[in-house]
């Protein structure tokens, strides 16, 4: 990953300014790697050089949708200056709505063999399948609950917040409490989700199983293929003139305001977007992750997903993407050689970021080019006198 | 203690004094002597062997009562000594009944002591009587209220007698419900059954509703039984409005804890505007400094506290300090930055308390003088812990109005949570207004810590529950408003409790979070929003 953003850092940081003008070729980059990584995986032999393990792909796809998760969090945040601190709410309530699915899919090749219940309501002692259940077995139904539960739940709360006009702090801890809330909510049995084991066990998806190579680079590549296509059309929106009015909304609400926007209908849209985004990240993550449980709504998820976009650069978009790529990337590392040391290293980074880089890597290397040719010219306008 | 209520008799008649002091004398031998007779007895004449030794008075009567009843008590034979049998971790062993100490024996060398129902009912009126006449008026009453349940003829006559001369109130009235609880079940007349039913009403504890419930089923005597039901519905109507006070109490006292946590919150957010993530880990922080604080003093618990409170409030409120001038300076004005390095610093302190103490939960003593609780009646408690909880919450609560308002660090905390420029400009010093104001708010958070340790096992994640909890109060009670913060603390507290039995626990604290949402849109500002200009 570090080799990707330095290979980019020349193409990508020279119009920084602009915000998400280097799409193109980030997209074109996600498109060669994730075609190098299934070819590698599929067509060579373990022992050849340019063999792609399978648990690569797995990781490499559950870093496209943290990306892809970092991504919603910066389309609210970098553009509109809405720091929702529950973002992880929408992934994970897509990533329900596809487990769901999985679930139905299993049949009868549970535990107990019922082909309708899965295993825990089984265990649970249910007769029938809760209403809300009903269709999950129809995959495209099931996507689009995936996408519209927390599109829905999105609108509501967004419609709630920013007619009252909540901000700041005071909107950042509500949608913490959201998650929060949610979290208690899915960790009950009564709910009828798997209480705190969640989903798991899942067998295939659209007949392919789920174990096999072939699925888990189709997988990988439909979600290279998703982030690429929410990437550009986010670079789309905000270039738009709905992108320009939530600038300005994220500069000063007010003055927007009295110029005779409805601020907060741009907002309430903005932010279902952003769910959505999320959503569909959730419902790519199960299927390669194999298990969604009430885990993934803690608050400390969707507060990690921040510092991602803190990382790499809010309102760039890219710089979204890579913070999440290279965190992630160091997260998988670190833990792997000192357990304990990477909440200290994430608790630094936090501060660190927050206090020396308020605009992320992006930022730097930006403000350190300006620096360059602030310089240049002082210097030429010296020579000059 | 048999002695003791001997004393009482003394007062009474003064030529009971030589008697005593001769029966004291010579007890030694009599009760060894007769307590030997009992091993070779006939049955029929035990009855007079125990009736003289029960003449003795010897304080071991009520254990070798008890075993004997229970048919417990043995003999060696080799020797004729009584003994207890009494079973140790499954095991029975012996024991020596005149000493106490346990003695080796099998089986072989020992046998029972004979007992029938004639001899059980004498012994039991003996065991009652003996217990009824302990010199603590409390155990008087504990006795006669363990005869509820098994109360029958003999027991209810010896405290019939008893009641005659009983001087303490509370046991006075215990013994006229057992008795008119007896009136009311064996009476011959009808007339003094009602009463005796109409008497119960006074009472609220279980064998009293059993026997009401039983009273009101029975079909021989229907006026009886429909007086029952009507004094069945007395009690369960007083029942249920103490079901309710006890929610209250619960209610409160969670509330407490919700204050404790939230007002050093709602100090550094009213002032300053932020919101500090890392207050949840100033209360663990409080409650890991009681746990060490325990481990140096561990021969004194019970002061313990007095020492934890003042540490808690040095070690959060030098951590907060330390925190304000390290990170939280920089980042003024800056709101959603501060909250994010705060969070920063809030995992790393989690991390730290884990690698120092380990991630498993530290269990913090409660004081002696805390622990255990009031009984109001027989369905109202009152655990002690909470209700000092309670007392302290409140109390920090005013000390801290009393620094705010009366103080000159209060004077300028105020003055810069107002006008932060004006108060600059009068040349107040914003810098330092700040760090003491975050010192003070960690500080409480820290002495939050204290609290908790005595009601939850002390852990890293302690505090990471609290800081939506505290964050809801705040906003709820009006940002910039310690009033607002002591009523919406007890509100939500009493809130969750309420609908605690009705929705379940989680689905309560739910509840409470939808409509906190929900509240916001209708005042955004909470319930007592800060007036004039200062209020934006």
């Amino acid at each position: 990953m570090t080799i990707m953003s330095s290979l980019l850092s020349n193409q990508l940081f020279k119009r920084s300014g602009e915000p998400g003008a280097v799409v193109a070729p980030f997209v074109g980059l996600l498109i060669i790697v994730t075609l190098f990584a299934s070819v590698g995986n599929l067509a060579f032999s373990e022992t050849s050089i340019f063999y792609v393990s399978t648990y690569t792909i797995t990781l490499l796809g559950k870093y496209l949708c943290y990306a892809m998760l970092a991504l919603a969090v910066d389309i609210v945040w970098g553009y509109c200056g809405i720091l929702s601190l529950g973002h992880a709410a929408f992934f994970a309530l897509g990533g329900y709505g596809m487990g769901m699915y999985l679930m139905r899919q299993i049949g009868d090749r549970g535990v107990y063999g019922n082909p309708l219940l899965p295993d825990f309501m089984v265990f649970l002692n249910w007769q029938e399948l809760p209403w809300y259940w009903q269709g999950f077995d129809n995959f495209g139904f099931a996507m689009l609950m995936a996408l519209a539960v927390p599109g829905l739940l999105a609108f509501v709360f967004g419609w709630l917040a920013f007619r009252s006009r909540v901000t700041g702090v005071y909107l950042s801890i509500m949608t913490q409490a959201l998650t929060y809330a949610l979290m208690l909510a899915f960790f009950r049995n009564e709910m009828g989700f798997g209480g705190n084991n969640g989903l798991t066990d899942f067998k295939d998806i659209l007949g392919f199983n789920l174990q096999s190579d072939t699925t888990r680079v189709a997988l990988l590549a439909t979600t290279a293929f998703m982030l690429s296509v929410t990437l550009l059309l986010s670079q789309a929106i905000m270039k738009s003139r709905f992108g320009k009015v939530i600038i300005a909304v994220r500069d000063t609400e007010s003055r927007s305001r009295f110029l005779g926007y409805r601020t907060e209908r741009y907002k309430v849209w903005l932010f279902v977007y952003s769910a959505v985004i999320a959503a569909i990240a959730g419902a790519l993550y199960v299927p390669q992750i194999g298990i969604i449980n009430p885990g993934e709504f803690t608050p400390i998820n969707s507060i990690e997903v921040v510092i991602w976009v803190a990382i790499g650069g809010r309102g760039t978009l890219i710089g979204a993407v890579l913070g999440a790529l290279l965190v992630n990337y160091a997260k998988t590392r670190l833990t792997a050689i000192f357990p304990e040391a990477w909440l200290f290293a994430l608790g630094a980074l936090f501060v660190l970021v927050t206090l020396f880089l308020p605009k992320g890597l992006f930022g730097l290397f930006g403000s350190l080019k300006n620096k360059l040719v602030s310089s240049k010219t002082s210097s030429t306008a010296e020579e000059v006198a | 203690m048999f002695r003791h209520a001997m004393n009482i008799r003394i007062i009474k008649t003064l030529s009971a004094l030589l008697l005593a002091l001769s029966i004291s004398w010579v007890q030694a031998d009599t009760f060894a002597d007769l307590s030997a007779e009992l091993t070779t007895v006939k049955l029929s004449k035990t009855k007079a062997v125990l009736e003289q030794l029960t003449e003795t008075k010897d304080p071991r009567l009520l254990v070798m009562f008890e075993a004997m009843v229970e048919g417990n008590l043995y003999y060696q034979e080799s020797t004729s000594e009584l003994l207890v049998t009494e079973s140790i971790k499954g095991v029975d062993q012996y024991r020596r009944l005149s000493s106490g100490e346990l003695i080796d024996l099998s089986k072989d060398e020992t046998a029972k002591v004979k007992v029938n129902n004639a001899l059980r009912i004498y012994l039991r009126a003996e065991i009652a009587r003996i217990q009824l006449t302990s010199e603590d008026a409390d155990e008087r009453k504990e006795a006669v209220e363990a005869l509820y349940k098994k109360m029958d003829k003999s027991t209810v006559a010896t405290v019939a007698e008893l009641r005659a001369s009983e001087t303490d109130a509370g046991v006075r009235s215990a013994m006229d419900i057992l008795m008119a609880m007896d009136m009311a079940k064996n009476g011959v007349d009808l007339s003094q059954r009602i009463e005796a039913v109409q008497f119960l009403t006074s009472s609220l504890e279980p064998p009293v509703r059993n026997l009401l419930i039983e009273l009101a089923d029975q079909v021989e005597e229907p006026k009886l039984a429909i007086e029952a039901g009507v004094a069945l519905n007395v009690i369960e109507g007083k029942i249920s409005f103490f079901n309710k006070v006890d929610t209250i109490f619960f209610g409160l006292s969670l509330g407490s804890v919700l204050l404790l946590a939230s007002i050093g919150l709602a100090i550094t957010f009213g002032v300053m505007g932020v919101i500090n993530m890392a207050h949840g880990e100033m209360i663990m922080l409080g409650a890991y400094t009681t746990y060490v604080v325990q481990l140096l003093m561990p021969n004194y618990i019970d002061a313990s506290i007095w020492v934890a409170i003042p540490a808690a409030f040095l070690v959060s409120g030098l951590m907060g300090v330390l925190i304000e001038r390290s990170v939280i300076q920089f980042l003024h004005g800056r709101p959603l930055e501060t909250l994010l390095a705060t969070f920063g610093i809030s995992l790393i302190l989690q991390q730290l308390v884990r690698t120092v103490f380990s991630p498993l939960n530290r269990q913090v003593d409660t004081p002696s003088w805390m622990s255990g609780s009031i009984e109001l009646n027989p369905v109202l408690f009152v655990t002690l812990n909470r209700f000092y909880i309670f007392i302290f919450a409140l109390t920090v609560f005013a000390a801290l109005v009393l620094i705010l308002n009366k103080t000159s660090l209060g004077l300028n905390v105020r003055a810069v949570s107002q006008n932060r420029n004006m108060a600059k400009a009068m040349g107040i010093k914003t810098a330092k207004v700040d760090a003491m104001t975050f010192g003070l708010g960690s500080g409480i958070a820290g002495i939050a810590g204290v609290a908790l340790s005595q009601l939850t096992n002390v852990g890293p994640n302690l505090g990471q529950g609290y800081i939506i909890d505290s964050f809801m109060v705040v906003v709820f009670g009006g940002v910039g408003n310690l009033f607002g913060t002591l009523v919406a603390a007890f509100t939500l507290g009493i809130a969750n409790k309420v609908f605690e039995p009705i929705t379940g626990a989680v689905l309560a604290s739910i509840l409470v979070l939808v409509f906190i949402i929900l509240f916001i849109q209708k005042r955004p500002k909470g319930l007592f929003p800060q007036k004039g200009r200062a209020a934006e």
